[in-house]
């Protein structure tokens, strides 16, 4: 009796509490509503939101509604972590290696980058790059061309246009190869455990996603055509590229920052995977008679994977949460196009914050369940 | 494959193999070297794209010459051991060695030969093509005290000292009063450290002028938010991180709830959260200041990630600490501070002082409710029409100054870390 009452007390003051703060914050809301005449509702989302967004994927004007506004803002969103990611897991990968390298200039190099760009606050990186780095580009009438056909100016980035003729024919054929490379992969697996025999899965891969897309080229159901930037006069000193795709240089400066800061995380977590596993694992490998390249693949690469992936993740939704920092160089994300633009616009703060915040609460919370169940997945089974 | 056996040395002729490899190493990094400092290229009669790769190519062959196992010479031994251990090595390292060399003298020319320092305009900078550190020099009171009056800068100074003052306390706590240490700093200190930044720098009283939150900024702005965003999220986390570990069912939901919560959402949002979704949550007379706002917000957020790098040290420990606490027969409270926390918060330093530091390099983003401390200031000195153009100064002034704090702070953790280890 003595006891439960001991476990009931505390845990009562606490809901009491918590229900105490939330219940005080309510009511203080509702009253200032009241006296401001607001009403508490999401019908503005309907309402046309009359400001025009800089850069965005989707058709979008100032005709459309707030709920297209948050579209636009969501995707920009995504469109930088993707690409964040992408170069994050690339530098961070090839610097966490380099710091195990045996040479000793490579192996400093390496240590030295990543104390230092992982010391300095992202939005200092953020802005060196917008304000200091991009600005000393040429201007688009003085620009030479990179790789031939590309463009870096001052004003953005500018790449040909692909322009295809019936895509979807071609999304058809890459879903339709990765669904065999899927079967094909169980395949070679249970022909592992059960023979012992290895298939070149990888290169199987490799060519089905490379022959499947091209059987549709060459049989002229799917066609692309390559539209160029062409230098164009807008007024008397100012020109841009028209006809390619233009991308913006606070998407570069974002991505460049993001991806620079956080590779330094990733490469720490590609270290300590890769040192985690020791050295007699190697040996005994070898000493059973696998060859270098199947040391890494079978026996490596999936223990150390299980070390680096739960972290990297972490570090991969703390780039998609930095990625709201793109408010403080005006480019168009989530926060800045609907927590900013339209909240100044509808004076609606608890509703908008409210909005903004659940977003990145359920993509952090959808990945982290993904995650879990993926260590659940991924771990050894003791006995 | 003649070739290669031609490059490759073997003990009797190493000795020859060392003078021709060495000369030609030597060579190419010459070549880099007159290429860069003097800008002098001596083999333009080659053809464009070997003239560009012959330093390496050369380099590349010369580390060829000389790889051997065990050569006998000390020097020559470790340079094959630690930069010369296989081609692909080689190239690497003579990579990096070119670069280097190529980019020393454009740097060195931009900070310091062509640099100013000396002026206190703009026009002291005009002439020359490298860095105008003469902006850093006139803005520096701004960056280290925002907008706060320049007549008062000194109240600041002596605020901080007095911090300091009070934090060494602790070291002179002997014999009975050692007790209390604990109480001092997790209590005492930080109402200690919130009255004199009240009465010293926001002022009102005393006959010291009153100073209001908006003009603070720079420097002292990122240590005020830091340390008391420090002070406060550590013990709250560490309340979330029992919480969770708890048995009660409801404390535990509570914990996780709040946890999930503040880690699942951008710093930014919170801030924005504070600033304008706050005030309507209050009662429309109650007033709280931009700056407290911002700084409750802070240790909102960051407490939970302290909890759960907590939660991690007290996983760590072994059920059989906390089974021999209780048939002591402690109380959980008894327990937890006796046994249980001093053993997990050793365990976690590392990843407490990565929350730390992600802390204070998260204070810039004050800057969306109007505050600006350095990076915030280094954006109003930019736009000032009269220092137009030197903005990779500042920025790289800010960097620096932001990578010393951090650098210092995170091998103060890793001394903690050696002086609290203990076998176990």
């Amino acid at each position: 009796m003595n006891l439960r009452i001991k476990s009931i007390i505390p845990q009562l003051l606490t809901l009491l509490f918590v229900v105490a703060v939330i219940g005080f914050f309510t009511i203080n809301a509702q009253l200032n509503m009241e006296e401001r005449g607001i009403d508490f509702g999401y019908g503005f989302l309907n309402q046309e939101s009359s400001f025009d967004v800089q850069f965005s994927l989707i058709e979008y004007d100032g005709s459309h509604s707030y709920a297209k506004a948050y579209l636009v803002g969501l995707l920009n969103t995504i469109l930088v972590s993707v690409l964040g990611i992408i170069f994050c897991t690339i530098i961070g990968v090839i610097v966490g290696i380099a710091r195990l390298s045996p040479n000793y200039l490579i192996r400093n190099t390496a240590a030295w980058y990543v104390e230092f760009f992982r010391n300095v606050p992202l939005l200092l990186q953020i802005f060196f790059w917008y304000y200091a780095a991009l600005r000393a580009l040429p201007l688009p009438e003085n620009t030479e061309p990179l790789f031939g056909v590309t463009y870096l100016t001052v004003k953005g980035y500018y790449i040909p246009r692909l322009i295809w003729e019936n895509f979807d024919i071609l999304i058809y054929s890459i879903l339709a190869s990765i669904i065999s490379i899927v079967f094909i992969r169980n395949y070679a697996r249970k022909l592992q455990e059960e023979k012992g025999q290895q298939l070149p899965v990888f290169l199987i891969s490799v060519g089905l996603l490379l022959i499947l897309p091209a059987i549709t080229f060459i049989t002229g159901m799917v066609q692309l055509d390559v539209s160029l930037p062409v230098l164009k006069q807008l007024s008397k000193t100012s020109f841009i590229y028209a006809e390619g795709i233009s991308v913006p240089p606070e998407l570069i400066a974002l991505v460049l920052a993001l991806s620079l800061y956080t590779a330094t995380f990733v490469a720490e977590c590609v270290r300590a995977g890769i040192q985690g596993i020791s050295k007699g694992q190697k040996e005994a490998a070898a000493s059973v008679g696998l060859t270098p390249n199947q040391i890494l693949k079978l026996v490596i690469m999936p223990q150390a994977l299980r070390i680096i992936i739960p972290p990297t993740t972490n570090q991969y939704l703390n780039l998609t949460k930095n990625s709201s920092l793109a408010a403080a160089i005006a480019y168009p994300d989530l926060v800045l196009v609907f927590a900013g633009t339209a909240l100044m616009q509808t004076g609606r703060a608890i509703e908008i914050v409210s909005i903004t915040m659940l977003t990145y609460l359920t993509l952090s919370l959808s990945i982290s369940i993904l995650m879990n169940w993926y260590n659940k997945k991924i771990a050894i089974k003791e006995k | 494959m003649i070739n290669i056996n031609i490059l490759k040395p073997t003990s009797s002729n190493f000795q020859t193999y060392l003078y021709i490899g060495s000369a030609l190493i030597f060579l190419g990094i010459f070549d880099v070297f007159l290429r860069s400092f003097f800008n002098i290229n001596y083999l333009t009669f080659l053809p464009d794209s070997l003239n560009l790769f012959f330093p390496l190519i050369i380099g590349l062959i010369g580390l060829q010459m000389i790889r051997l196992e065990y050569s006998g010479n000390r020097l020559v031994d470790k340079i094959n051991q630690n930069i010369n251990n296989n081609s692909f090595n080689a190239g690497l390292t003579l990579i990096i060695i070119f670069l280097t060399l190529l980019i020393i003298p454009p740097a060195l020319d931009w900070m310091i030969l062509e640099a100013t320092i000396s002026g206190d305009t703009k026009e002291a900078c005009v002439a020359t093509e490298g860095a105008c550190w003469t902006y850093i020099k006139v803005w520096f009171r701004r960056f280290m005290y925002g907008m706060y009056p320049n007549d008062f800068h000194w109240r600041i100074n002596t605020a901080f000292i007095v911090l300091i003052a009070f934090a060494f306390v602790g070291y002179f706590m002997r014999g009975k009063l050692k007790n209390y240490i604990t109480f001092y700093y997790a209590i005492l200190y930080p109402i200690i450290a919130f009255i004199i930044i009240n009465f010293l720098i926001s002022g009102g009283s005393f006959g010291l002028e009153w100073v209001e939150t908006n003009a603070w900024g720079g420097l002292s702005l990122t240590f005020i938010v830091s340390f008391f965003g420090l002070i406060f999220c550590f013990p709250l986390g560490m309340i979330l991180a029992l919480g969770r570990r708890s048995e009660l069912p409801i404390i535990k939901y509570i914990s996780i709830g709040y946890i999930e919560f503040w880690r699942g959402v951008p710093l930014i949002t919170v801030l924005f959260m504070s600033s304008v979704m706050f005030p309507m949550f209050l009662p429309s007379d109650a007033f709280v200041d931009k700056l407290i706002r911002v700084i409750a917000a802070i240790i909102l957020f960051e407490a939970a990630y302290v909890a759960e790098v907590i939660r991690g040290g007290l996983q760590a420990l072994p059920r059989g600490q906390y089974d021999a606490a209780k048939s002591l027969g402690m109380g959980y409270w008894k327990m937890q501070i006796f046994v249980i926390l001093p053993q997990a918060l050793k365990l976690v330093i590392p990843g407490i002082a990565n929350t730390f530091l992600a802390l204070v390099k998260d204070t810039p983003l004050i800057f969306v409710v109007g505050l600006s401390e350095v990076v915030g200031m280094l954006q109003m000195a930019k736009t000032n029409p009269k220092w137009l153009g030197y903005a990779m100064e500042g920025y790289i002034f800010a960097s620096i100054l932001f990578w010393a704090i951090c650098y210092a702070m995170s091998k103060y953790s890793q001394y903690l870390e050696l002086k609290y280890k203990t076998e176990r």
